[in-house]
């Protein structure tokens, strides 16, 4: 049989994590595929080497859309690994009320976009309906719904207001009701276990092998969290525990990435209650040579950030490794023998940027345009429509 | 051999294993926190020291940082005891005139991407990669430009 092409990708100038999936198809199955990355490659550590430390934290925020607090986070870390300080207790609990906020909105975005990728189109606008809630409080509390700038080096920029925490709270548990039926959806719909459960294994030995983190390595049965690992901010002062999976396919993603959302909850929930009184910055005057290496769990994993400094007030070198870096390298495994049209479900399933999914075309040897993306989310939301038709007799 | 600091996590002594294992082909180690331990290796150990570090001891690989010095390149390999909340940083000096190093992505396929950056970013060459081509950077770009090496231009 003729062997096709698809490319999927590569370029949206929205991409947070740009990448070019080339499947190689036989019919409808996925023989290879190939990963290039760089479209959106913007040289942000050597631009961190040409910023003094006060500008730093505002350039990292601007390295991921979605999460822009994961950066900002691992940079403080890493600054303060060098430094050796000791950070106001509130400021630790803010931080960590801002990274838990952040994965409930990062993860709700997620669970819109895997549904619509499936033709659930009403759990799209519903997860996003939802997620207004937490950018409310992001507003509430920041003022900006995104690229909050709470981080500074030795604490946080913003404080919360004490009068502000009955409305935070009064708003956050609007979500739970919501939280509570995505989580029976996804648990009882057979047309969503049929799409999802067996769908883009990625074994545990593989995932060792690509070093996954985050939810990907989790739901492989990995059980790895930096939060619990390296305690930082104030996860160790929180009652709160691990979501790990065994079954590595898409469904054990979608359930990692749900029930983390109760934690989530939990856990900005117990910090608003803990909330201690007092200073929220450190105010560090300089920054002496050495190395530090900081880290933070972002809503999709690890994200590393390591800096060395030469006693100047600019790094001397800044290296940042997110967390798709990895996971989308996965890919390779995930997606190789699968259909094409589970292609749209299973390399979203790591939670890369959207844009790039959404800029879908598969072009023959010869050139021809053959399907488009609207083609394939549409290719997957009909194997969905068949299925439900299949249940309801 | 010079070896400062002696932290214990979950009874297992990270940097004491290092040293049990890998003796005399470590120039030195440093626990610089509970959390971090530096070690220095020779360039031509780097393999042997991951593997040791990863398919014996446990670890998981994180990433690689090139840094180009006024004296030369550095690569500083992280890796990961994720029970242990500790990180181990192995650093290992490159010739300046011409880097090179033997590279791991045969021992973890982690490291593919990384040395693929580090090579047309910084120009480390790694020997026997298996897929040793642009990454980032976009094909247009000048032959033997390296963005990240600081040079006086």
């Amino acid at each position: 049989m003729a062997r096709t092409v698809i490319p999927i990708g590569p370029y949206h100038p929205l991409q947070e994590e740009p990448e070019f999936f080339k499947l190689i198809v036989e019919g409808e199955k996925v023989l290879d595929i190939e990963i290039n990355l760089g479209y959106n490659h913007r040289g942000i550590e050597q631009l961190c080497e040409q910023k003094h430390y006060d500008q730093l934290a505002y350039v990292v925020e601007r390295i991921c859309g979605i999460c822009s607090t994961s950066h900002p986070f691992a940079h403080v870390n890493c600054v303060e690994d060098l430094l050796g300080i000791q950070i106001p207790e509130r400021a630790l609990y803010i931080r960590t009320i801002i990274g838990e906020l952040e994965r409930l909105h990062s993860h709700l975005l997620w669970l819109g976009l895997a549904g619509h990728f499936i033709g659930y189109n009403t759990v799209w606008m519903w997860a996003w309906k939802h997620r207004e809630i937490v950018l409310d409080i992001f507003e509430k509390i920041s003022g900006n719904r995104q690229n909050y700038a709470m981080m500074k080096i030795g604490g946080v920029r913003r404080d919360i207001d004490d009068a502000d925490i009955p409305w935070v709270k009064a708003k956050l548990n609007e979500l739970v009701p919501a939280l509570k039926l995505f989580k029976g959806a996804v648990e009882d719909d057979p047309v969503i276990h049929a799409r999802t459960k067996g769908v883009g294994i990625l074994p545990k030995d593989k995932a060792r092998e690509y070093c996954v983190v985050g939810p990907t390595a989790r739901a492989s049965g990995i059980n790895i969290d930096i939060r619990r690992d390296e305690p930082y901010a104030a996860y160790d002062k929180v009652d709160w525990k691990v979501v790990v999976f065994e079954s590595c396919d898409v469904y054990a993603k979608a359930m990692v990435r749900i029930m983390e959302m109760f934690e989530s909850f939990n856990i900005v929930m117990q910090c608003l209650d803990k909330l201690p009184k007092g200073e929220i910055d450190a105010k560090v005057a300089e920054i002496p040579p050495g190395e530090g290496i900081g880290r933070h769990e972002a809503p999709r994993g690890e994200v590393f950030h390591y800096v060395r400094s030469d006693g100047t007030n600019r790094p001397a070198r800044y290296k940042v490794r997110a967390p798709s870096y990895v996971n989308i390298a996965s890919n390779k495994i995930v997606a190789v023998g699968q259909t094409i049209s589970d292609a749209a479900l299973t390399l979203a399933a790591v939670d890369p940027c959207y844009c790039c999914t959404e800029r879908m075309a598969a072009v023959n040897t010869k050139g021809k345009l053959v399907y488009t993306a609207d083609d394939l989310i549409k290719m997957s939301q009909e194997k969905t429509r068949k299925l439900r038709e299949k249940y309801r007799r | 051999m010079v070896c400062r600091g002696n932290w214990r996590s979950n009874g297992v002594n990270v940097a004491r294993e290092i040293q049990i294992h890998f003796g005399d082909k470590l120039k030195s180690i440093e626990e610089r926190s509970r959390k971090r331990i530096y070690v220095e290796v020779e360039r031509e150990h780097i393999p042997a020291f991951a593997k040791l570090i990863i398919k014996v001891l446990g670890a998981r690989f994180i990433t690689a940082s090139g840094v180009h010095t006024p004296n030369g390149f550095e690569i500083l390999y992280h890796f990961s005891f994720d029970g242990l909340n500790k990180i181990v940083t192995a650093k290992t000096y490159l010739d300046a005139k011409k880097p090179e190093i033997e590279t791991i992505s045969n021992i973890i396929e982690a490291a593919n991407w990384i040395e693929r950056e580090m090579w047309e970013l910084l120009g480390i060459n790694f020997r026997n990669h298996p897929n040793l081509k642009r990454l980032l950077l976009d094909d247009d770009w000048p032959e033997g430009d390296y963005p990240l090496r600081h040079e006086k231009k």
